[in-house]
């Protein structure tokens, strides 16, 4: 098992705002909007330096929403941002039509997904956001899995063509990824090399699949650990050339077993090699208060449950 | 374009819409008559447009011309039938309308690429933020064209609209013009009766918009006055609204005064009976 170590620990989020702060001078056509929550999204070195392109909604996410698809109209690029949670089921119908059906090029940015939002509880964790997204065509679904990866993410769709998802979270986690790293949207990240089971994970989940093939490692097990921060679109030769080796298939993140990594995944393995898949997600239900880590332990998300989860899929590989 | 040619216009249009939903047997000919007046203006005599040798030159940015989003997308018949007139695409698509394989789709959208179109609309609500975000772009460029939104008056029911009507004068969008077709009716009847869009232009003042309010919506002469009143009100730190009184279905007497044509097709019959009421001055599609 590779060693990945970390010597801080960092939000999601501020890595969205570290890009922006970049976007900000490189890129004179990015636009910023957001609903009320400029804290949250660390958007205040992009406001200090450029308050001419940075348009607060107020708590308005519907119009925000129209108001980045319009402003595509001239050439800018909207990075629209706010809680997950308002950032899709919210204004589902708003980007369904003015931004996915009309093709505009609008990033859409949402902070505060999944459990680890912590105590604010069920009304604000969102669980259902990639499933949503995902099923918009032409919709660019991407989880990134720390701060590096989430500002790299930041700078690299500002130069993609199209509607973005980008998902990120409030929660301070191990930064283990190359800090000079170039994002690739659509294209895994191999994060070891194993032989016995394939752990496919995206967000918050690649730490603890990390982790978990750490655990793995000490009993006798070699875990494959792929990161796949882009969900959409899939880079299905990389889960099936890792699932071709291994014969046995987990996916974690932090979502609704409905909907999310794991069914994109089953659904590339349905059509292509009947592999055994175990899913390591919230098991279709909310969330509710309490501290991230409490949270991600009570609703079967940790390094324990991965290693359960690999154990029981090799069992039925038999 | 003098007046007598625009109501010219107007009254092709008119054929053409009644003519398009007949084709089809489906479609929204009750508030698109009551805006032909408003769109032919616009497109013939009022809106500043990119054009080479008379011929309008569609880009989806957009840049140094002004620009028209509608919102109230089910009225797409006499948009699609100005754009044609205009010269954005042969008039003689108007027959594929809510077709198969056309570009022409029941609701507008940019996913066919018909020029003039530059945001699908049909779930309603959503053009005033998209025309706001338009507006500021605009701005951001050092563009001094204007953007114009057509909205229902039922629309206004949505309450994204009142989200827009906050931003835009908050933000001083002052280089947008947005009207409502203010004709009373929606699907399930009066507008009063639905739900009353009680002061409507005090709502808008309120909020801090500049309101004009446009009795003649089916005069050609009022409509150009009032556009230019409009375009006079702009570019004074706040964002223009005009309430448009128009009446549905206007031009076939039989669709006029009653919500029943909001979305119904008129038969053969019906057709000829609209017809008879509609001088063919530019030549049917």
């Amino acid at each position: 098992m590779k060693k990945y170590t970390y010597t801080e620990k960092k939000d999601t989020r501020s890595g969205f705002g570290a890009g922006m702060e970049i976007l900000g001078n490189t890129h004179p056509n990015v636009v910023a909007l957001c609903a009320d929550l400029v804290g949250s999204l660390k958007l205040e070195a992009f406001i200090k330096n450029h308050p001419e392109r940075f348009f607060q909604t107020g708590i308005a996410e519907a119009n925000m929403m129209g108001i980045a698809a319009g402003m595509t109209i001239g050439g800018k690029i909207p990075f629209a941002s706010t809680f997950a949670n308002f950032a899709t089921g919210r204004v589902y119908d708003q980007i369904r039509q003015s931004i996915a059906y009309s093709g505009k090029n609008v990033k859409i940015c949402a902070s505060h997904a999944g459990l680890t939002l912590g105590e604010d509880g069920a009304t604000h964790q969102i669980l259902e956001d990639i499933g949503l997204m995902k099923m918009l065509p032409g919709m660019t679904v991407i989880n990134p899995c720390d701060f590096n990866q989430t500002k790299a993410a930041t700078i690299a769709i500002a130069d993609y063509e199209g509607p973005v998802y980008l998902r990120f979270g409030r929660p301070v986690v191990p930064v283990f990824t190359d800090p000079d790293q170039k994002f690739e949207i659509g294209k895994a990240w191999m994060v070891n090399e194993g032989a016995d089971v394939s752990i496919f994970a995206t967000g918050h989940l690649v730490w603890e699949s990390i982790l978990a093939g750490e655990l793995l490692a000490a009993e006798g097990i070699d875990a494959e650990i792929i990161n796949i921060h882009t969900i959409k679109p899939l880079d299905e030769e990389a889960i099936l050339k890792s699932a071709s080796k291994t014969r046995a298939v987990v996916t974690a993140e932090e979502h609704n077993r409905l909907g999310g990594l794991g069914d994109s995944v089953a659904q590339v393995l349905v059509k292509n090699l009947l592999v055994p898949q175990e899913y390591v997600a919230v098991n279709d239900s909310f969330g509710e208060s309490g501290t991230p880590d409490q949270l991600m332990k009570k609703y079967g998300l940790t390094a324990p449950d991965i290693v359960a989860a690999a154990k029981k899929v090799i069992a039925r590989r038999g | 374009m003098e007046i007598k040619q625009l109501e010219d216009v107007a009254g092709q249009v008119r054929r053409d819409i009644v003519r398009m939903v007949h084709g089809c047997k489906s479609g929204h000919p009750g508030g698109s008559l009551g805006c032909t007046d408003l769109l032919v203006a616009l497109y013939f005599k009022k809106m500043k447009l990119a054009e080479e040798n008379g011929k309008p030159q569609f880009s989806m940015d957009g840049i140094g011309e002004d620009l028209f989003f509608l919102s109230n997308g089910h009225i797409s018949p006499v948009w699609y039938s100005v754009l044609a007139r205009r010269g954005y695409f042969d008039v003689s698509e108007l027959a594929t309308f809510r077709k198969i394989d056309s570009r022409l789709q029941g609701h507008p959208t940019t996913h066919e690429g018909l020029p003039g179109v530059r945001i699908a609309s049909g779930s309603l609500g959503q053009g005033l933020s998209v025309a706001i975000g338009a507006s500021l772009a605009k701005k951001l460029n050092q563009d001094d064209s204007l953007v114009y939104v057509l909205m229902g008056d039922g629309e206004q029911q949505e309450g994204q609209i009142w989200e827009a009507a906050a931003f835009a004068p908050h933000h001083k969008v002052d280089n947008l013009i947005a009207f409502i077709d203010y004709n009373g009716q929606q699907i399930d009847g009066p507008t009063a009766q639905v739900l009353h869009n009680r002061n409507l232009g005090e709502k808008y003042a309120a909020f801090g918009w500049e309101v004009i309010d446009l009795p003649g919506g089916n005069d050609m002469a009022s409509v150009l006055e009032g556009i230019d009143k409009a375009k006079a009100a702009a570019g004074k730190g706040k964002p223009v609204m005009v309430i448009l009184h128009t009446e549905m279905g206007y031009g076939v007497d039989y669709m006029m005064g009653t919500h029943k044509w909001h979305g119904t097709a008129p038969n053969d019959e019906q057709l000829a009976a609209a017809l008879a009421q509609l001088p063919e001055t530019l030549g049917d599609y």
